[in-house]
């Protein structure tokens, strides 16, 4: 795992020395909807979540070091944010027995930048960037 | 990260192979604390001194000490397929060396009364018969009395508490933080009439000596009380009385009206004395121990200073917020100083609901009572179970009082359910 985690530094730092191709526009609108979702977070999220995204024992599960919350299935993070969760299945092990609220007001970008936020705050580092466009598209599926 | 899961999985076979070895015959030294900080790690009023007793008992939950001096520990979690253990000190050397483990079911309540356990699944209640020694007959057959209530994981202990006149009291909460239409959600409206307070949000009331007896043999004793985990009955009144856990996230769903400062404090925390019939006026109302009033619910129509229920009784002591007031008992010793009897100890499981700024509790709290009355104030009885001075995240804390029983010495048990160590508290002042 660690060995892992060093070839994956290796990858990066080789990357970053490479001549940047893709659009450097990208860090940098990601960079804003981090902050933006920040705000979206303290309001929404964190009285259960907790600021340090450590969650609750037993009631309210972490985000930090969530396996789903940095996986790439974005649409079902969208989904929850939305709907809520009230699922009760395991989650990295452990059961959590609260209900999670829905957000079904909160705007499309404002989705997007809450979960740009968890996905790259404390330990979490995500590798695609949630957009407003794939919220609309998953919110108009859930209706 | 790894560390974490080696520890997940590899602690459970050592706590398996240990308690096995209780079993034995063998001495269990698995539940022998041996990580005692001197005095337990507590702070307590000058005169009192605290142990450890035992640790790593499992997610302890309530806790019940028999004339005799074991102790029955109800558990959240298994451990080794059960549910109850019974701690021994046989030689009275202040080592519980000996372990027993019945029941296959998770849960919260534990009581003894009149030569029988009591204990709760989340769903059920069920009764042992105790032998002259007090320890269970037939650990593999209990009497199934109460089945059937409502477990939804949101509030689902069952806490209990018997009367002496053949009753058991079982506190059903709320699957619900303010019976809203769409749970804990900005903008959803209240229900009206809330319809969970059918069954759930209050006290029900069944005979200890009838089988299976489910919503329709039982009385709903009290209502309006979100969720009650802390009930006693108080012996020199013959009453009832409970502590409530108030309702969360004001701010978080009513931006508009609370601020984060004001939503960690409010709504109080709540005693209640209660008689039949009562009404504490969940969710249409909560309380305010700041405006010393009974505010309407926002989901109500209120607006944080708008009063209301006006059918609904009030509380007989108010604390700060959130900070979960998980067990109650009414001291009814004589070890302690003449002013602890018939007051009442409360074990703050401690807050969660408080971020931004630190949580609160996680520790027991007095409240001295004159007259059959509380006086009014409450003070922190033994503190410094969480092990920090300052616990932001609630998985911070170390221990998390949670139950707390009285010694036939007079001496105040308290159990932890988040490593289980239990605790106890005597007096050796003058
Ligand atoms: C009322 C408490 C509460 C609030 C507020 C809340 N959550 Fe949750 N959240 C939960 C609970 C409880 C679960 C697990 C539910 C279950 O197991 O059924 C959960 C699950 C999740 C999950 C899935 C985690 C995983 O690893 O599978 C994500 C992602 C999540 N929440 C994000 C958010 C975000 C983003 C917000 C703010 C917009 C938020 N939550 C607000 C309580 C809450």
């Amino acid at each position: 795992m660690r060995l892992f985690i060093y070839l994956l530094g290796g990858l990066a730092m080789a990357t970053a020395f490479k001549p940047v191709k893709k659009n450097i526009q990208v860090p940098a609108t990601l960079k804003a909807s981090i902050e933006r979702g920040k705000t979206v977070y303290v309001q929404r999220c964190m009285a259960c979540h907790q600021a340090d995204g450590g969650g609750v024992p037993r009631m309210n599960p972490p985000l930090d070091r969530a396996t789903a919350v940095v996986a790439n299935d974005k649409a079902k993070l969208i989904r929850i944010v939305i709907k809520g969760m009230t699922d009760r299945v395991e989650i990295d092990g452990e059961m959590y027995d609260n209900n999670m609220s829905a957000n079904p007001d909160l705007t499309d970008t404002q989705i997007a930048d809450v979960l740009n936020y968890v996905r790259n705050n404390w330990s979490n580092k995500a590798k695609a960037v949630v957009t407003a466009a794939e919220v609309k598209a998953v919110r108009a599926k859930l209706k | 990260m790894m560390m974490k899961k080696l520890v997940r999985m590899v602690l459970p076979a050592v706590l398996f192979a240990q308690v096995v070895t209780a079993h034995d015959g063998k001495p269990n030294t698995y539940f022998n604390p041996n990580t005692d900080p001197g005095n337990g790690g507590l702070t307590l009023p000058a005169g009192f001194v605290a142990s450890r007793i035992a640790e790593n008992t499992g997610r302890a939950r309530h806790i019940a000490v028999t004339p005799a001096g074991d102790i029955y520990i109800k558990l959240e979690r298994l451990v080794n397929g059960k549910g109850i253990y019974l701690l021994r000190d046989k030689n009275k050397d202040g080592i519980f060396e000996e372990s027993q483990g019945f029941g296959d079911y998770i849960g919260t309540g534990i009581a003894i009364k009149d030569g029988y356990l009591y204990a709760s699944s989340n769903t059920d209640v069920y009764r042992y018969k105790l032998d002259a020694q007090y320890h269970v007959l037939h650990p593999d057959q209990p009497e199934k009395i109460v089945t059937g209530l409502l477990d939804k994981r949101q509030h689902a202990s069952k806490s209990i508490a018997l009367d002496n006149a053949g009753n058991i009291y079982v506190n059903i909460g709320a699957p619900s933080n303010s019976c809203q239409e769409v749970d804990r959600t900005k903008g959803s409206k209240g229900m009206m009439p809330c319809p969970i307070l059918d069954s759930a949000g209050g006290i029900w009331q069944f005979k200890t000596d009838k089988l299976n007896q489910t919503y329709a043999n039982g009385l709903r004793y009290a209502t309006g009380l979100r969720n009650v985990v802390g009930l006693d009955w108080n012996q020199a009144q013959n009453q009832l009385y409970v502590t409530m856990h108030g309702r969360d996230m004001l701010y978080t769903l009513y931006p508009e009206m609370f601020d984060s400062t004001v939503s960690a404090e409010l709504p109080s925390e709540t005693m209640y004395a209660i008689k039949q019939g009562d009404d504490a006026g969940w969710p249409y109302v909560y309380y305010d121990h700041l405006q010393k009033k009974k505010i309407l619910s926002p989901e109500y129509g209120g607006d944080g200073k708008k009063a209301g229920g006006e059918k609904a009784i009030d509380p007989i002591m108010a604390f700060p917020g959130h900070m979960a007031p998980n067990a109650l008992l009414f001291y009814t010793g004589n070890s302690f100083p003449a002013r602890y009897k018939n007051g009442a100890f409360i074990a703050f499981h401690g807050s969660w609901n408080r971020s931004p700024l630190p949580q609160e509790g996680y520790y027991v709290v007095f409240v001295p009572f004159e007259n059959g009355k509380p006086t009014g104030q409450w003070e922190v009885f033994a503190n410094g179970f969480a092990g920090a001075p300052v616990i932001k995240n609630p998985r911070d804390a170390q221990q998390r009082p949670c139950g707390l029983a009285q010694g036939p010495d007079g001496s105040l048990y308290v159990s932890d359910d988040v490593k289980g160590t239990i605790y106890r508290i005597s007096y050796n002042g003058k």
